[in-house]
């Protein structure tokens, strides 16, 4: 079994600890902007896809990387932007009179 | 700078994003702090972007900032749709980022092929299983929501038997490729036959199950991330793909304790076809029907009143009215709260964010378990839109279908009005006895329309 495979194993599973418990205390209030958020973050493929695109090995891994990278740039940008947008609209306190 | 610092300086950028995408999940928790959580996020990505881009192995770099313009010019107006479309907006991104995960992992396979050894052979093959069969699955989830497709469940018999052997024969083909990972003919008849599968995982799910389906395709798409991040060796996508797959897992769970259902009946079970016997057996019952006039007077004298929205009003575009009419009842004195249950529109959380748009204060959404101990004191519980989560048969009707799903105990408020549109059972086509008690009142007519009548009435001046 390949040592990096070990190491990758740690940190999954640490990291699925720690977005299990951080994930528990999201309010239900914020389940969307949580799904939208971390879709995100999961864009980070992005790097993955710049990279398989742009070393430009053979024509195929270059078309595929490259459509990679605009799928998970899509997420990324429309992610944060749309999450962001949610959050905007939860306003606390006192509503404005009509 | 040599090769090697720059790689460590990479390396860094990665390791910051990693802490960064943690904090913004934690950040996340409260909406007080939610948006430094996305600022987080964002500078996470920036980071890694930026650094992934002075990678000194990138050589075409027309391809990269062609490709990342066109991510962005498709990611913006995807991230600008209305919110009552935002569940299929996000299954069509489960789509996206499954569907790059997959072509990562099928272009890592042709350019290591034919040195790629037996173990890399099994993590590419999962990968790309997951990451083709969550695309296909999260494109038929976001035309049922975007209703292109028909929302009900679409059953044949012996479907479970296909289903699990086409999903057994992309595992034999993959077990087949780590024999010998050089047979480049058994790769793409894998690839297809996992795309097959996403189709025929998610046609026979119905609309109503759609909160569930939509979760745990994000906690599919997250671990496809988490093991091309296995794949390539790289942490940050371990990282980011283990947060996104155990949050879509945390959500699929609340999801199915929300209906009471299991995972496999979900999956399996085609639920949301119309039960034929439970219609039949429906005897005619005599209902109370009020005027907007009468429930503006009812809902003039409470001293508190609990709203229970459901997606129909979100159907009727009725959330603005309803915000007015929280609004004329607040400057009255009336203690106006919503009752928000788990499954309340069509993926979790929708309903707050839609009550959200309409500006009503996030402290007035109260879930269920809060709501229900305050409902025997509540003088009128309001219901829009919403049928099955309000049937108290789930308590009480053991032959019911959707015996012992939670639900919101409105038919405990001393009193009960339901806006619908006529007496039509609801998703499930499960007649709801709470329509028939004594304390409830139906309003027959559009949810829009009838809000704003009541809205006209109180500022009519009944006071």
């Amino acid at each position: 079994m390949p040592a990096d495979f070990l190491s990758n194993l740690y940190v999954f599973i640490l990291a699925g600890f720690v977005g299990f418990e951080l994930i528990k205390r999201v309010s239900p209030l914020l389940h969307t902007p949580l799904m939208s958020l971390t879709n995100a973050l999961d864009a980070i493929v992005v790097v993955a896809a710049i990279i398989i695109a742009g070393r430009q090995e053979t024509p195929l891994a270059t078309v595929l990387g490259a459509i990679a990278v605009a799928a998970s740039f899509s997420n990324m940008v429309g992610g944060f932007f749309i999450t962001d947008r949610m959050l905007r609209m939860f306003k606390a306190g006192k509503p404005k009179q009509p | 700078m040599t090769p090697e610092a720059t790689q460590q300086l990479l390396d860094f950028a990665y390791i910051a994003a990693t802490v960064l995408f943690i904090l913004a999940i934690k950040w996340l928790s409260s909406p007080v702090s939610a948006r430094h959580g996305v600022l987080a996020g964002e500078i996470a990505a920036a980071l890694a972007v930026g650094a992934t881009l002075c990678n000194p192995e990138l050589v075409a770099y027309k391809w990269v900032i062609t490709t990342l313009i066109i991510g962005a010019a498709v990611g913006i107006p995807l991230g600008m749709v209305h919110m009552t479309a935002v569940p299929q907006r996000t299954a069509l991104s489960h789509a996206f980022g499954a569907l790059s995960a997959a072509l990562i992992g099928i272009a890592e396979y042709y350019v290591g092929v034919p040195n790629v050894t037996r173990f890399g052979m099994a993590e590419i093959g999962l990968e790309v299983i997951i990451g083709s069969l969550t695309f296909t699955g999260s494109l038929i989830a976001a035309g049922k929501l975007q209703e292109i497709l028909p929302q009900r469940p679409i059953v044949y018999r012996g479907q479970n038997i296909v289903s699990l052997s086409v999903l057994s024969a992309a595992l034999l083909l993959a077990v087949a490729l780590v024999i010998n990972p050089a047979n480049t003919v058994l790769f793409p008849i894998m690839v297809a036959v996992a795309l097959v599968f996403g189709v025929l995982l998610v046609t026979p799910i119905g609309g109503a199950d759609m909160p569930t389906v939509i979760s745990l395709l994000n906690s599919y798409a997250g671990f496809s991330a988490a093991l091309l991040g296995f794949v390539l060796n790289s942490k940050v996508l371990v990282v980011a793909g283990a947060l996104d797959g155990s949050s879509g897992f945390i959500l699929s769970v609340i999801m199915c304790k929300a209906m009471n259902r299991s995972f496999t009946n979900v999956m399996f079970g085609a639920f949301g076809q119309v039960q034929a016997g439970a219609a039949a057996a429906t005897e005619e019952r005599t209902v109370r029907s009020a005027s907007p006039e009468e429930a503006a007077g009812i809902l003039a004298a409470a001293s508190s009143v609990v709203i229970v929205p459901g997606y129909g009003m979100a159907v009727a575009q009725a959330q603005h009215k309803v915000r007015e009419l929280y609004d004329a009842l607040t400057k009255r004195g009336v203690d106006v709260k919503f009752g928000i249950h788990p499954v309340a529109g069509r993926m979790p959380g929708h309903m707050n964010v839609l009550l959200a748009e309409a500006d009503i204060p996030y402290e007035r959404l109260v879930e269920m378990d809060e709501i229900n101990s305050d409902m025997p004191q509540t003088d009128v519980a309001l219901i829009i839109g919403a049928n099955d989560v309000t049937n108290p048969a789930a308590r009480t009707d053991a032959s019911s279908p959707i015996y012992g799903m939670p639900i919101l105990d409105v038919d405990k408020a001393r009193t009960v009005m339901v806006i619908k549109r006529s007496m039509s059972p609801g998703f499930a086509g499960i007649d709801n006895p709470l329509y028939y008690m004594d304390r409830t009142l139906m309003l027959f007519g559009d949810a829009k329309n009838f809000v704003g009548s009541i809205v006209r009435e109180l500022a009519g001046g009944h006071s």
